[in-house]
């Protein structure tokens, strides 16, 4: 493979590289980028970087729900089921 | 056709993730529990044309959404800064690539993923303008299909997918401004 073509392949791989972590790609676009991934250790490292990325936003980003919001909001409930009996 | 008497019970499991996404959109604990309280009643009140075997939680999402667009937002006295500031892909990484911390020798994005904390992750998600927060928040926290954010947010695929990618091009920045990243980018050494 010239590195004219492996070139474009990184761009292409790093270009896609969200859309295939959100696993939106074709079946077939998927098994290029994996292949390539595979085969690149630069790319492969940014992939890493990215998933680890998105991995450590969706789990620092929770957070406790009061007891007092759950108590109230069991509590209008059965306030409407009441309204409707 | 759902039940409305089995609605608590299969909705109240979804607080929790409800919660994360209203704190997020309003800013605001106070709004927040409102937004949710809000929500579930809605939700209570229309489920008997929630459709059985859809997702509960993409239709709860969808609820909680429109309340806050058309309710909450209207509260606030200035329309917020549509638009983000277009940076690069792969920002953050670029920034950290082939950096090792002075000392230790580990690489920069290990130590930043050791370092940052929740405040700073919550931070930079609501630096964001609304409608790219709230795509990047359902894509990245709570891994809605492009599809389903469609549905939830009732605008075009083709605007949530450019919602996404930009709004996580704008996190990237502001999580590279956070303190233990300037921190990272500032002490570091070349690693290779």
């Amino acid at each position: 493979m010239g590195s004219k073509d492996s070139e474009f392949d990184c761009n292409e791989t790093l270009h896609r590289l969200y859309t295939y972590l959100d696993g939106e790609l074709t079946e077939e676009r998927r098994e290029e980028i994996k292949r390539h991934l595979d085969d690149c250790p630069p790319c492969f490292e940014a992939f890493d970087f990215e998933a680890e990325l998105r991995s450590v936003i969706a789990h620092r980003c929770k957070d406790h729900v009061p007891d007092s919001l759950r108590k109230r909001v069991e509590n209008a409930l059965m306030e409407e089921v009441k309204k409707n009996d | 056709m759902a039940d409305r008497a089995a609605f608590t019970d299969l909705a109240m499991e979804h607080m929790p993730a409800l919660y994360t996404a209203a704190l997020r959109m309003t800013r605001n604990p106070a709004d927040a529990e409102d937004l949710v309280q809000e929500t579930f009643l809605k939700a209570y009140r229309a489920f008997d044309r929630f459709e059985e075997g859809t997702n509960l939680k993409a239709w709860l999402y969808k609820i909680l959404t429109n309340t806050f667009i058309n309710s909450y937002r209207a509260s606030k006295r200035r329309p917020e800064k549509a638009d983000v500031e277009d940076v690069e892909d792969l920002y953050l990484y670029h920034r950290l690539d082939g950096l090792q911390t002075a000392g230790t020798g580990r690489s920069a994005e290990e130590e930043l993923f050791d370092h940052l904390t929740d405040d700073d992750v919550k931070q930079a998600i609501e630096s964001l303008p609304e409608s790219f927060r709230i795509a990047v928040l359902l894509a990245d926290v709570e891994g809605f299909s492009y599809k389903e954010i469609a549905d939830i947010t009732e605008v075009p695929i083709g605007t949530v997918m450019s919602r996404i990618h930009r709004g996580r091009r704008a996190l990237q920045k502001a999580l590279a401004g956070t303190s233990v990243a300037e921190g990272l980018v500032g002490t570091a050494e070349p690693g290779h």
